[in-house]
């Protein structure tokens, strides 16, 4: 089964898996048969006569170390180094919706700093009636609010354009996470310095860049800035981590994940868009023609089973199985989503774990008996605005395959009679 | 927006009321940013060309400011070296498979090279650049893609005069029309293919990264962290051996700067410039499979050895200390980074 897989590792954790399950599976199917006793309940196990840890054995607690393949992990030929680079949220590895920050996927472009709440400032200056600066103790003394939102790579996917290339939902779709800010409307903030002297909004735009080498400049219009935007300094109830903005980032929620300004230091009023490097050479997507979309910065309804996925094989053999998977749109809440096993051809409706939120992620469940054979399985997503998730034909029908950004297609995952799973294309 | 503005007119009279005649917001947070604050960090140019400073280079100037600053990750001709950004070339690509977009092929606006080189180049060392400098790299990077001839000079003055060659080939997000009204209404659930073929699969194209790799690596700090300990306590049991933790802790901080070009430590591999595992006390030149300069090699072949000294000249001005190597590095100002850099790099043998 190796020579299927370039992960030799996806292979082999599949395969020791898979052995530990049939392992398993042999002695519980003998137990529950009536056979040999299982010797994890009729041995006394050393956990059940010694003592465990104290309470402060880890005073900030990481996984158990049998979850140590729950990682982040980086594709290194995608970038030139790991400074300005990207890695992956692992997906299929995870349920629920909120992604722990410890494992949420990094993008950088010029390396995560350090940068410490004492040395912190935000200016906004430009088209307001007072430029001003704030320390970080200033921000926490605004109204707050808490919001739980999706950040996407705009990339997320991009590498499958021309064809199915990277064997597993962490790295198809791992761009990805869904956490709970706390933080000050950026609105609340803008309205402190002032808008008189900005006159009509509706041409206007908000710069913001971050204090990184990079700085990771975008322009925002007006009417984003002044709705749901957050300056947020907290996220899953802790402190950002240094990798995702500490102490403070800006959530733009639906839209592209480069516009989360990371150590956002400056927020300015400008009559137009400052057309900065990661608006214009990057972040845009060109179409067949070779003209290129800018601005699109929403991001579009998108789902993709995560369970069973090349990293997550099915290892129990047919009968009840249950497929999950993640769903969201930047337009708003998920109101659905069909699952099929056949590729396309038929479709069911799946369980999702709650009603969706706007601008979050949405688990769903397809609660189902395996018959063992193989499986082509697809997920689509609907939101609330009717738009229906496409198929990569449908997309590459309007854009081609250069687009790079904003691929939200139907994933397969071909899953084999043994249980294996892998990225495929189908007719 | 009505209400928003409703709401302002509304805070700024009851502003006016109680307060003195300056303005303050509702809840009168933060401090007014003063105007030599505002300068050094808005930075930005607009795409008209707002916000240039005074300043002019020439193409020839830009070569010279290329070769040292930028070559190193960008090539001599702007050509890119490896995964780094081709800055020319790719004209005519953009309609083809795998286009390749470059200043010249792709960049709308003139002012996004100045201001994203003047803000965020060259790659960790940012902001070390004068305004001369940026017009002449950007004069350069124009001329490397064949807008302009080799007495080309830029300036704030006719700046706003250029134009890309790609200006008029982006259109404002049409999603909602081309897209939004098509996948829309009721989806098929039966019977909506005739048939379903496999027309390409990811593990015939074999790119995705092995795990067992991280694995591994996860695996062995766990293992090998012991007996390194045991080992230092049998060997040293003088206190003083070993470098000042202290320094090597800021000496790995220091490291940042030249983290972008060189690696160290467990798997370190050569990148724009050698790993450095075990530099301190080998003789220059000596890393197998990374193409050194000239000027290096020059020197390495005269007998230099890294030592504490010639580290230390070498880092305070390295193009002082090597003339013509290929480092792209300004130098570390502080005697006390120097020591740092040299304590944390020799706590990594070969």
């Amino acid at each position: 089964m190796s020579e299927l897989f370039k992960g030799k590792s996806t292979s082999r954790r599949a395969f020791l898996r898979g052995s530990v399950a049939a392992a398993a599976g042999a002695v519980t199917a003998g137990a529950a048969q009536a056979g040999t006793p299982d010797p994890l309940i009729t041995d006394v196990q050393p956990w059940a006569t010694g003592l465990g840890d104290g309470v402060d054995a880890s005073p900030y607690g990481l996984p158990i170390e049998y979850e140590s393949d729950v990682v982040r992990r980086n594709v290194e030929w995608l970038t030139a180094d790991t400074i300005s680079s990207i890695n992956f949220t692992p997906i299929h590895a995870l349920d629920g919706t909120i992604t722990p920050q410890g494992c949420a996927f990094e993008r950088h472009h010029s390396g995560a700093i350090d940068l410490k709440k004492e040395d912190y400032r935000l200016m906004i200056n430009g088209l307001v009636d007072k430029p001003l600066v704030f320390t970080y103790a200033d921000l926490e003394r605004f109204p707050r609010e808490n919001h739980v939102y999706f950040c996407e790579c705009a990339a997320n996917t991009g590498m499958e354009w021309a064809g199915a290339q990277l064997n597993g939902a962490q790295f198809t779709h791992g761009m990805i996470h869904n956490m709970e800010y706390t933080g000050v409307p950026l609105r609340t903030l803008i309205e402190e310095a002032g808008l008189d002297v900005a006159g009509d909004l509706k041409d206007k735009w908000v710069y913001v860049e971050g204090a990184d080498a990079s700085s990771n400049g975008r322009s925002i219009p007006m009417g984003k800035a002044l709705g749901d935007c957050l300056v947020a300094f907290k996220a899953n109830g802790e402190a950002l981590r240094k990798e995702h903005g500490y102490p403070v980032r800006l959530v733009v929620p639906g839209w592209e994940g480069n516009m989360w300004v990371k150590w956002i230091r400056r927020i300015e009023v400008t009559d137009g868009p400052v057309e900065s490097r990661e608006e214009t050479s990057k972040y845009t997507d060109t179409l067949a023609d070779g003209t290129s979309r800018k601005w699109t910065w929403v991001m579009d309804a998108k789902s993709v089973v995560t369970s069973p996925s090349p990293q997550s094989p099915i290892t129990h053999g047919k009968g009840p199985l249950v497929i999950t998977g993640l769903a969201w749109s930047g337009h708003g809440a998920i109101t659905r989503v069909d699952v099929s096993k056949d590729g396309g051809k038929t479709w069911e409706i799946a369980r999702l774990a709650k009603e969706g939120e706007a601008k979050a992620l949405t688990r769903f469940y397809l609660d189902t008996t395996w018959d063992g054979e193989e499986m082509l399985l697809q997920s689509r997503a609907m939101d609330d605005t009717g738009y229906i998730q496409p198929t990569k034909a449908q997309l590459r029908e309007v854009r081609g395959e250069n687009s790079i950004y904003h691929n939200n297609c139907i994933q397969t995952w071909w899953v084999r009679p043994n249980g294996e799973a892998e990225n495929v294309e189908v007719s | 927006m009505s209400k928003f503005l409703k709401f302002t007119l509304v805070a700024g009279i009851a502003v006016s009321a109680t307060a003195t005649a300056v303005w303050s917001g509702e809840y009168g947070l933060g401090r007014e940013a003063l105007p030599e604050e505002i300068a050094a960090w808005d930075v930005k140019i607009m795409p008209d060309g707002r916000g240039l400073p005074e300043g002019s280079g020439d193409v020839w100037t830009g070569d010279e400011v290329f070769a040292e600053h930028c070559a190193v990750c960008h090539g001599d001709f702007a050509e890119g070296i490896g995964n780094w950004p081709k800055l020319a070339g790719g004209q005519g690509t953009l309609d083809r498979k795998d286009p390749l977009k470059t200043v010249g092929s792709y960049w709308p606006h003139l002012s996004t090279v100045w201001d994203y080189v003047n803000r965020s180049m060259p790659f960790g060392n940012a902001q070390s650049l004068t305004p001369d400098d940026v017009y002449a790299i950007t004069a350069y990077i124009l001329y490397s893609n064949n807008l302009v001839e080799d007495d080309f000079v830029l300036s704030h003055e006719n700046f706003a005069e250029f134009e890309m060659p790609n200006a008029d080939g982006f259109i404002v997000d049409d999603r909602a029309e081309t897209e939004y009204a098509i996948w829309h209404g009721e989806p098929c659930m039966e019977n909506c293919k005739d048939s379903v073929e496999i027309t390409m699969r990811a593990a015939v194209l074999d790119v995705t990264p092995d795990e067992e790799g991280t694995e591994t690596e996860a695996a062995a700090p766990a293992a090998e962290a012991e007996p390194v300990e045991a080992a230092a306590t049998e060997t040293s049991p003088e206190p003083a051996v070993g470098p000042d933790p202290e320094l090597v802790a800021a000496g790995e901080k220091v490291f940042r700067k030249c983290k972008a070009c060189h690696q160290v430590g467990e798997g370190a591999k050569n990148r724009v410039g050698p790993q450095l595992n075990g530099v301190v006390g080998r003789a220059a030149g000596a890393v197998d499979g990374f193409k050194y300069s000239s000027a290096l090699e020059g020197m390495a072949g005269d007998g230099l050895v890294w030592d504490n000294e010639s580290l230390a000249a070498f880092l305070a001005d390295p193009r002082g200390f090597m003339k013509g190597t290929r480092m792209a590095f300004a130098g570390l100002r502080s005697d006390e980074d120097i020591a740092a850099i040299a304590a944390y790099l020799s706590t990594f043998g070969e």
